[in-house]
């Protein structure tokens, strides 16, 4: 049973300029089309990464999963409720099901507030129990219960992001949406943190869904994972299908930029081009510009993400060697 | 014997502050060679940074240099007059910074910013120091540089910027880059033309190269040899397949270890217990011992100075893999 | 899963609000600046002895039962000429104490400059917070009339209220109310700064993720404003208060020098300085002297704790 299930979700922002500009130097309207047409799924317990580079739509996607932004087309259901046209209370019920886990640890947390008031700031703001609720959840996530009184800047960045965690799991969620959370860490505390989340989900059966650029990382934690090109999905698969045989060119130069811990002197031919503007995206296929494999038909026409057996991908070419 | 470019003699800075003198860099030696890369890793608080600020003499206050050598070419410049530094800023020494919106100032075009450098270190009069810029954008890979010369620096992207910052650094032509975390803002492929660009210009030009950073794939791919750094201390130097692939210090050895990458496969990430100490509160001795699984009576006294090991220098008593 | 390192030593972990602030960087500056000191102490010794005015002053200058007309222009230290009686500061034309005078008139002129800041600081802080989360036509409307009122010079705002309220009340109250029209004046005069303040630091702590995380959780937009954002911008107005704390006294005592401010039975500063300073060149000038004195001293002292404490609280220049 899937718990959350996106159909899809569309998110256009207006970045025009002004209104008395646009009328004086007489320009259009301008949108920026920051997620397009984005559909999946995310089975109970399972974790699911979205990975992209900048202006891939990722943080956005999370951001309305969550509900902190309205998506311009498409729906948003979890565990059943459509976040768009439910009544309000259905919507204050399941608010509590569904946490998130920001990337910066540093403001993420309200730097005048006592650690204890921010971790249960989630069950206190709906009139919940909160004795002892802080405590306990400092000690699941590996911190002393006697930090409980102490503010932010006690603590170093990683034991922030437990923080963070601490109080993503006082409403007892079920679903997480971690925002990039172990970028912004070094790589012997985003061990520890990741550690920690894996545990976490096992012992409470939480559904994750993770949004990174690192695909080491999303190797790592992944059960499934999407890959994003300027907010369109290019492809879905298991993390062992994606690695092994990418279907896709843009995963597959993803995959190969990626600087490899044991590539020593490693000549890499770089990936040529940057990533094309989203206010003006190219015709059809939004990677053709770049891509290798490219024939008049990308350029014409946008792929659709079509099922090859467990995997999805979006490319008239799928597979194809150079 | 050539001098090497770069010489760090028992470098330590230090910083009073009111809880005591906090020691970021405590007696850090290596030395770079001609047309090599050397990569500087460590986590947050290492002082890797620190050190690069260190040797090109933009600490800031209050702390300072306490002890210890900075040799550029054979010559002292850690008591340079700032005024004689500034000279060989830029000239000398070119700095690759991370965040490329703020190397560049925004309110003067690129060609401004490449030709008054050119100019004030080569001496060559703004005409051909306009042209020595086009050539130097050409060479960093920005299309079209003869037109996009008179761009502000808002008007190109994150990578391009980046490459401009590049061109920067390197027109004056100087003989030792210092590049602190100058992928970690960009993008991955972004950044694997990034590193591309940084190493051809650098062989090209025989430019020695300080590459600082927490990223090790990109010390991987792109340093000839490699410095970890830990709560101030060189922790290990060596070559860059021993450094990363047969590590000798424990620290290291967790470090590689705590990668994704390393453990592939199983569930859980191999972690280090505890973190890095605060430079305020540092373990007597060996600053890693309370998290070294080879932790022995020895290391909670002396902190051991690096020794020749191999190709590269180690700085543990009970190093891994020693007989 | 402690695999963190525990503290060796059981340190209280949880420290009160005093405790904290003693042994804080910012306490630690304090004791370590002879500026801060200094004003601080002249700013505490100026508001006790106007506290406690009745208990201090010899006389009470307001009691015409006690009022001798003939200790008038008595130089300060010198026995009057009929009565013998000696005043530490001298006495004016009616006879009152200058010492005494000048304790009640701090009374005043303090009551009005913090009950002022405190009005503007309310308004402004209020309506910068609005400004900077809600954003839209609210945000317009409030920084549009922000601007709108900087074009004023300030005393010509506070004159305004003042001549508008003295229209409205009937004469028998004019006294009475003179007080709090005076407050209501500088009050609304001063605002302006506040809110522009707040409502930048509010645009720059609204994008914050705690902020996000709050909105996550489904807090609505006053909760956020009042129990997150307002903590984090109170620094900045904290500064402002102090300085606009001396512009309001002296504000006030510009006014009621004016003779548009504190009632003659009510005397401020402002008003003694006025009273004072007809007679400067006749040589009674203990009169405008001491008066003058004490105001500046206030002011100085409030301005310097001010500057000071913008220079602690600015993290950029540690």
């Amino acid at each position: 049973m899937s718990l959350v299930s996106i159909k899809s979700l569309t998110r256009v922002f207006d970045v025009s300029k002004p209104w008395l500009n646009r009328v004086i130097e007489r320009l259009p309207k301008r949108f920026l089309t920051a997620v397009s047409d984005v559909s999946f799924e995310i089975e109970e317990r399972s974790v699911y990464a979205l990975v992209g580079e900048s202006g891939s739509g990722k943080s956005t996607i999370g951001k309305m999963v969550v509900g902190l932004l309205k998506p311009s087309q498409g729906t948003v259901q979890i565990d059943g409720v459509d976040l768009m046209r439910a009544s309000d209370a259905e919507i204050d019920r399941i608010r509590s099901d569904i946490q998130m886990i920001f990337q910066d640890p540093f403001a993420s947390l309200n730097p005048r507030w006592r650690v204890r008031d921010i971790i249960v700031e989630p069950v206190a703001a709906r009139g919940g129990k909160t004795e002892g609720l802080a405590e306990k959840l400092l000690e699941q996530v590996g911190l002393s219960p006697l930090d409980a009184g102490k503010f932010p800047h006690e603590f170093s960045g990683g034991q922030r992001q437990r923080i963070c965690v601490a109080r993503a799991l006082a409403s007892e969620p079920k679903l997480i949406v971690c925002d990039e959370p172990t970028s912004a860490l070094d790589v012997s505390v985003q061990a520890q943190v990741l550690n920690l989340m894996s545990d976490l989900r096992d012992e409470f059966g939480l559904t994750y869904l993770f949004i990174s650029h690192d695909l080491t990382v999303v190797q790592h934690m992944a059960d499934r994972i999407g890959v994003l090109y300027l907010g369109r999905l290019v492809e879905e698969a298991a993390p062992g299908d994606l690695f092994d045989a990418p279907l896709h060119p843009y995963t597959r130069m993803l995959i190969e930029a990626a600087p490899k811990m044991d590539g020593y002197g490693r000549e890499v031919v770089p990936p040529t081009g940057e990533i094309p503007d989203p206010i003006n995206p190219p015709n059809g296929c939004a990677y053709h510009p770049r891509c290798p494999l490219a024939i008049r038909r990308c350029s014409a026409e946008r792929p659709v993400l079509e099922q090859t057996g467990t995997r999805r991908v979006a490319c008239f070419r799928a597979g194809e060697l150079v | 014997m050539n001098t090497p470019v770069l010489q760090l003699d028992a470098l330590s800075v230090e910083i009073p502050t009111r809880h005591g003198v906090l020691k970021p860099v405590d007696a850090v030696s290596w030395d770079i060679a001609k047309g090599e890369i050397l990569g500087v890793v460590g986590e947050s608080g290492a002082g890797k940074s620190m050190t690069g600020n260190a040797v090109i003499g933009l600490l800031d206050r209050p702390a300072r240099i306490s002890g210890g050598q900075v040799l550029l070419n054979g010559k002292r410049i850690d008591n340079l007059t700032p005024a004689e530094m500034r000279k060989v800023r830029g000239r000398q020494i070119g700095m690759v910074f991370q965040d490329p919106l703020t190397s560049l100032n925004p309110l003067l075009t690129i060609g401004d910013q490449l030709s008054e450098t050119i100019d004030a270190h080569l001496h060559l009069g703004r005409a051909a120091a306009r042209q020595r810029a086009i050539a130097a954008l050409d060479e960093v890979g920005i299309p079209a540089a003869k037109d996009r010369i008179d761009s502000y620096p808002f008007e190109f992207s994150g990578g391009m910027r980046q490459r401009v910052v590049i061109a920067l650094a390197l027109c004056a032509e100087p003989s030792l880059v210092i590049a602190d975390e100058p992928t970690t803002a960009l993008d991955v492929s972004v950044q694997a033309q990034i590193i591309a660009l940084l190493k051809r210009i650098c062989r090209d030009r025989g430019a020695a190269v300080m590459l600082v950073t927490h990223d090790m794939g990109v010390i991987a791919e792109t340093a000839d040899r490699v410095a970890v750094m830990y709560a101030g201390r060189l922790a290990e130097i060596g070559p860059v397949a021993q450094v990363l692939g047969a590590p000798r210090h424990p620290y290291t050895h967790g470090l590689m270890g705590a990668t994704p990458l390393a453990s592939k496969g199983r569930s859980r990430l191999a972690q280090i217990p505890g973190a890095m100490p605060r430079l305020a509160a540092l373990p007597k001795g060996c600053a890693f011992h309370p998290r070294c699984p080879k932790a022995q009576n020895r290391c909670t006294v002396d902190p051991r100075p690096t020794v020749a090991d191999g190709a590269g220098r180690v700085a543990c008593w009970f190093p891994m893999g020693a007989p | 899963m402690s695999d963190f390192p525990q503290p060796a030593a059981v340190k209280p972990a949880e420290q009160g609000r005093l405790t904290r602030l003693w042994s804080s960087d910012f306490a630690w500056a304090f004791r370590h600046s002879p500026v801060a000191i200094c004003s601080m102490a002249v700013v505490m010794l100026l508001v006790l002895a106007a506290v406690f005015a009745p208990l201090i002053a010899p006389h009470d200058p307001f009691n015409p039962a006690t009022l001798n007309l003939m200790n008038g222009f008595t130089a300060p230290g010198t026995p009057n000429a009929f009565t013998g009686e000696q005043f530490w500061l001298g006495t004016d034309d009616q006879g009152r104490d200058v010492f005494s005078t000048i304790l009640y008139g701090l009374r005043i002129s303090l009551f009005v400059g913090f009950a002022a800041v405190l009005l503007a600081l309310v308004i402004g802080v209020t309506l910068g917070l609005i400004a900077g989360y809600v954003g839209g036509w609210p945000e317009t409307i409030i920084m549009r009339s922000a601007d709108v009122q900087l074009t004023f010079p300030s005393i010509l705002v506070a004159l305004l209220i003042f001549g508008v309220a003295k229209g409205f009340t009937p004469v028998e109250y004019r006294d009475q109310v003179a007080i709090w029209v005076l407050i209501v004046a500088i009050g609304l005069s001063d605002w302006v700064q506040f809110a522009r303040v707040v409502r930048g630091a509010t645009l720059v702590e609204k994008n914050k993720e705690y902020v996000q995380a709050a909105r996550l959780i489904g807090r609505t937009g006053p909760a956020i404003m009042l129990r997150h954002i307002l903590p984090n911008v109170l620094s900045p107005v904290l500064v402002i208060a102090t300085i606009s704390l001396a512009l309001a006294i002296i504000a006030e005592a510009t006014l009621s020098f004016l003779g548009v401010g504190a009632p003659p039975t009510q005397p401020s500063l402002g008003n003694l300085i006025r009273i004072g300073q007809g007679f400067l060149f006749s040589g009674e000038w203990w009169i405008l002297l001491f008066p003058a004195c004490t105001l500046l001293a206030l002011a100085l002292s409030v301005n310097l704790m001010g500057d000071w404490l913008r220079d602690a609280l600015n993290p950029r220049l540690k």
